[in-house]
């Protein structure tokens, strides 16, 4: 059952900012169908007693208390950022955002 | 940009011709210690990116635990607003790049929301008295924010022109709740005044819930508003998203603005556009920034990095159980005993005086005597100083303190002002004001008397009148005594040794 047209590719592409050559398109087009046609076929095999899941471990309501403790110096930050002015990290102007 | 998103239509006539129809999507900080999913600090202004670990900057390999606290409060919100608590949901990542947040991800909730189809009531006053409306809350889910970044490089130094922008990290993933309301109609000509007194009561419930002190000149609270319109009996109309609508009186502003552009633009032949607009506190207005008319497409996915939250009917009824009294509730208690009007209880809410009065009144000062030193001079200070009421150096044991002064004689209503001028400006508690500025009531009769020979020897004609039985002119004598005095005598007292010297009666 084919799923993945070239124009989802594209459209997955813009959305994570990848600029994809038209060859590019019709090869990923082909391999995410692939992918989506075995996870479907799994799909097919789990009886209605098996719910889909998200998360590999059937655990639920794991919490932290709300206690402060330290975290990162800023030296360690600014030297591991790959620009940084004025206490902060620098990035380049986004465009077409205000 | 429209080329029609200046030209306004006159408000009555808006709301002549238009039925408004608002949505209201309010973000809170909650007031935990630590962030939703790591254990920095949320300290607000603190030094740009010192509350910041591997989790809330994103770098590989870290994994976020959830804040107990912050999912508990949530749910208290939730019952508050009378809710539905899902039994189990879970967190989605909401993809999209920006440099606001650092994984290049929001952890947010999704289809799944913690809360959902609730309502608050909310009271407006207007000219046939106080109308409820209710308003329909559609869910209430748990985030993180986001960091924050300030533009800079260009020629202004503002977004426009700017080469590059500096990001702190503080702020990034402090938890956040989003209120969503489902489309509110039925307003009418009261849409902004509806809406403003939402936003108010979500807040005066946050504060009395202790989930969120709401501080928001600190921009803990933000709104983003929803207006669309419909001629009478049509289905409503396209609707706009002004975002980043910060204070009470901005969202009274931003639905008043929206309606008369709107407006403009339907009887003009235009047509609304799906976009997100900007509001700008200077003009009241907004411009039109992202069209939407493409649907945002944020990949959400369930978070693999956290596990559902589910929550038991047991915890949940025990957070039920201990919600305190509501806000309304509380308001028509304090109004029935008090014995005030309905005009003054909404001019102490509007003042945000209601709770700092109500510790005045528990910790044993007589209600008039609360009122009318919150509302007076302490509210004047601290709109002048632009605090709230309760960040004032005056707190309710002073007033308990100045008031028994008072009827012990120990102090006139003109001293206690000055001590209380002095509590504010810090110059200590009440006991060392009135030591420092030496505030001690003349009550000898002697001196009294000197001073009041005095005044009757400086106004003889005066002291003529009074004496011939027109006690209406004491007034003169006792001003002149207190003035003498320095406002240390007791006038009542004052006037009383006039008369009685001048062998006249009242
Ligand atoms: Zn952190």
């Amino acid at each position: 059952m084919s799923a993945i047209t070239r124009a989802d590719v594209e459209h997955l592409g813009r959305l994570a900012r990848l600029n994809l050559t038209p060859e590019e398109i019709d090869n990923f087009a082909g391999q995410l169908d692939v992918i989506l046609t075995s996870v479907a076929r799994i799909s097919e095999v789990a009886a209605d007693d098996i719910p889909p899941t998200s998360h590999p471990i059937p655990v639920e309501n794991v919490y932290r208390e709300d206690v402060v403790r330290p975290g990162l110096l800023r030296a360690d930050v600014a030297a591991g950022a790959p620009a940084w002015e004025d206490d902060r990290f620098r990035v380049p102007r986004i465009l077409g955002e205000a | 940009m429209s080329a029609h998103a200046d030209e306004l239509m006159d408000y009555d006539q808006a709301v002549s011709l238009f039925e408004p129809v608002i949505g209201l999507e309010t973000h809170v900080e909650l007031g935990t210690n630590s962030k939703m999913f790591c254990s920095c600090p949320t300290e607000f202004g603190a030094e740009a990116n010192t509350q910041i670990c591997p989790v809330c900057v994103g770098l590989p390999g870290s994994m976020p635990v959830v804040n107990a606290v912050a999912v508990e409060s949530t749910i208290r919100m939730g019952l508050a607003l009378n809710c539905d608590i899902a039994s189990w949901c879970r967190f989605a990542r909401k993809n999209y790049f920006y440099p606001d947040m650092p994984k290049d991800y929001q952890i947010s909730q999704y289809d799944e929301p913690l809360c959902t189809d609730g309502y608050l009531d909310v009271i407006v006053p207007t000219d046939d008295g106080p109308q409820v409306f209710r308003i329909e809350i559609e869910r209430v889910h748990m985030e993180e924010d986001t960091g924050k970044l300030t533009h800079s490089g260009g020629d202004t130094g503002r977004i426009h022109g700017a080469d590059y922008s500096l990001v702190d990290y503080n702020r990034a993933g402090i938890p956040l709740i989003e209120i969503v309301t489902k489309p509110i109609p039925g307003t009418g000509a009261l849409a902004p005044v509806v809406a403003r007194a939402y936003v108010a009561e979500l807040r005066n419930l946050m504060r009395s819930l202790g989930v969120s002190d709401v501080r928001m000149e600190e921009g803990s609270l933000r709104c983003d508003v929803n207006v669309s319109l419909a001629k009478p009996g049509e289905p409503w109309g396209t609707r706009s998203e002004t975002k980043n609508v910060n204070s009470l009186r901005s969202v009274e502003r931003a639905v008043h603005s929206e309606i008369e552009r709107q407006s403009a633009l339907l009887t003009s032949g235009g047509r609304v556009v799906q976009e997100t607009r900007h509001f700008h506190e200077d003009t009241g207005r907004s411009t039109s920034g992202r069209s939407k008319e493409q649907a945002e497409d944020y990949r959400y996915f369930p978070e693999p990095d956290l596990v559902p939250v589910a929550p038991s009917l047991e915890w949940i009824e025990q957070l039920r159980a201990s919600l305190p009294e509501a806000p309304a509730a509380k308001r028509a208690r304090l109004q029935e005993s008090w014995g005030i009007t309905d005009f003054e209880m909404q001019t102490l809410v509007n003042t945000d005086a209601l709770d700092v009065i109500e510790e005045t009144v528990a910790a044993g000062v007589e209600q008039s005597a609360a009122r009318k030193w919150w509302m007076g001079e302490f509210a004047r200070s601290a709109k002048e100083q632009g605090i709230e009421l309760s960040q004032l150096r005056v707190r309710p044991a002073d007033i308990v303190r100045v008031e028994t002064l008072i009827r012990e004689g120990a102090l006139t209503d003109k001293m206690a002002r000055q001590v209380f001028e002095g509590v504010l400006a810090g110059e200590g508690d009440v006991d060392s004001v009135i030591a420092q500025r030496g505030l001690v009531v003349v009550s000898d009769d002697a001196s009294l008397l000197a001073a009041i020979d005095e005044a009757l020897a400086a106004q003889p004609d005066v002291a003529e009148k009074i004496a011939s039985g027109k006690v209406q002119a004491a007034g003169a004598i006792v001003g002149a005594v207190m003035k003498a005095t320095q406002g240390q005598a007791d006038a009542a007292k004052v006037r009383a040794l006039l008369l009685e010297k001048l062998g006249v009666s009242e």
